[in-house]
């Protein structure tokens, strides 16, 4: 999967999940301060990465997600491994 | 002592989406039922259930917020909020004396059906959403319509299987009573149309199999019952004291002015033969109420279309009310709703009241041969409405465990 396919469907998931607009989900965007999500929408933000990436993200590297940004790297990453 | 009445009422059911259109059709004598359309039938025994129609969440919620309740929530939410919209009591009220009483029987039985059946499909892994429990629990309800409107009084979920929004209620109405709080919203909410629901009270032999006639399956007091019909939805009411809705000019739609709790303590879901705990409840709301037998006009009863049940809780009547049971108006409205479990106290009280407001007893529909068990001078009100002067109404439900509730309505006249 390219790095813009993984981008653009992160945002969609985070758009469905967290019914935020698109245009508010930028790299930088922080899920808790700018997109409104609290522990649990996270919770369930990860695994749906993980459902959809078909990968595992530890609970350890999970709770170093904390923005758009911070995700799209991290399943990059992965990916590339 | 403080009184309390009714002053708002919302409903989502079978026969409708709103209090207007669910009364409407109560009085035409429609059935609710249809053939399920939320899951495969084809092994059950058990094909129909009187399902909600054409209803639409996102009236209610916002779309994100769709995956993170359980169906069960979203109907209390919108029966909640039609219930506190209809009484106007968001332009006056004390938010830490305003309360949430919310039933279910079950609570989010699709949702613990889902997440169990990921994981036993699984590798062993616990992968649990984390909204399972909070989406699966029966008090979410309550926690819910307490933070769309900041009620911040007493806030729990009565669970008596189906006595629990007549608890429900009860409770309410003893809370404001007592002067604990000025108002209350209470009701119930069920959804439990699924593998699970419909399985498992197939199991039990609870539930009617006439599918080759569903539309008349649920048939209380007829010779060929042969049990209930699973319905869902959810129903609440504005309970709110007296000086305090007349203060703000509130819309007045009866006064509540008595409930009962008891228990059968006889059999796991048999009810006691003799209807006692029946007899003993009825006779506790009415002597609450200050008013003798005679009194009452109407009795809403769970007749719940089940070979048993219905005729104990005729048995009681008779007991209780002697000759006056048969100047009783005496219907079902399960033959037309189908039975909602922890929402049938709050769908057949705004039955009660609205047949205490109107003077109109909704009819037991479905009903062709006479059970040579029942005694055919009680007046039933089979198959179509009658109009009469309803001072007061009585709503009777019992629950699997042997739970029993009643509450009795009355005109308000000042």
């Amino acid at each position: 999967m390219s790095t813009t396919n993984i981008a653009e469907k992160v945002t969609q998931i985070i758009v469905d999940k967290l019914g935020c607009d698109e245009a508010q989900v930028k790299p930088e965007a922080s899920f808790t301060t700018d997109l409104g999500a609290d522990s649990l929408d996270i919770v369930e933000l990860v695994m749906e990465f993980e459902n959809q990436f078909e990968m595992s993200i530890p609970d350890d590297k999970a709770e170093q997600i904390q923005t758009v940004g911070d995700a799209i790297s991290f399943i990059e990453q992965a990916h590339k491994a | 002592m403080r009184r309390v009445v009714i002053t708002g009422l919302g409903a989502v059911t079978p026969l409708g989406n709103d209090v207007g259109t669910f009364w409407n059709a109560l009085l035409a004598g429609t059935s609710g039922a249809n053939l399920i359309t939320k899951f495969d039938t084809t092994l059950f025994k058990t094909k129909f259930a009187c399902e909600l129609k054409n209803f639409d969440p996102l009236t209610y919620i916002e779309k994100k917020e769709v995956s993170r309740l359980d169906p069960s929530a979203i109907y209390a939410i919108a029966a909640g909020t039609q219930a506190v919209e209809d009484s106007g009591i968001l332009s006056s009220f004390n938010p830490d004396r305003v309360g949430v009483l919310w039933s279910s029987g079950i609570g989010g039985i699709l949702t613990f059906q889902q997440e169990i059946t990921n994981f036993a499909t699984g590798n062993g892994t616990p992968r649990f959403n984390p909204f399972f429990i909070p989406k699966m629990i029966p008090d979410i309800s309550a926690g819910h319509i307490s933070m769309k409107y900041g009620f911040r009084g007493p806030n729990f979920a009565p669970v008596a299987a189906c006595a629990s929004s007549t608890i429900a209620i009860a409770d309410a109405f003893m809370y404001i009573k007592y002067g604990r709080i000025d108002a209350c919203v209470a009701g119930g909410s069920e959804a439990a149309i699924t593998e699970g629901g419909i399985g498992g009270f197939n199991a039990m032999k609870a539930l009617s199999e006439r599918n080759d006639d569903y539309l008349t399956a649920s048939r209380p007091f007829d010779a060929t019952r042969d049990g209930f019909v699973m319905g869902e939805g959810g129903c609440g009411l504005i309970l709110e004291e007296l000086e305090h809705a007349l203060k703000r000019g509130a819309k007045i739609y009866c006064e509540i002015v008595g409930a009962g709790l008891t228990a059968d303590a006889h059999h796991l879901t048999a009810p006691h033969p003799e209807g006692l705990g029946a007899y003993n409840v009825m006779k506790n709301a009415i002597e609450e109420a200050g008013l003798s037998v005679n009194q009452i006009e109407y009795v809403n009863v769970h007749g719940t279309s089940t070979p048993l049940g219905d005729i104990a809780e005729l048995k009681a009547i008779k007991q209780l009310f002697g000759d006056a049971a048969y100047n009783l108006n005496i219907s079902s409205t399960k033959s037309q709703t189908g039975h909602l479990l922890g929402a049938a106290g709050a769908i057949e009280a705004i039955a009660c009241i609205k047949s205490v407001q109107e003077d109109i007893i909704p009819p037991t529909i479905n009903f062709t041969t006479p059970d040579e068990n029942i005694d055919q001078k009680l007046n039933l009100t089979l198959n179509k409405v009658e109009k009469r002067i309803v001072n007061a109404a009585l709503s009777n439900t019992f629950g699997f465990g042997g739970h029993n509730a009643s509450a009795v309505f009355k005109k308000y006249t000042g």
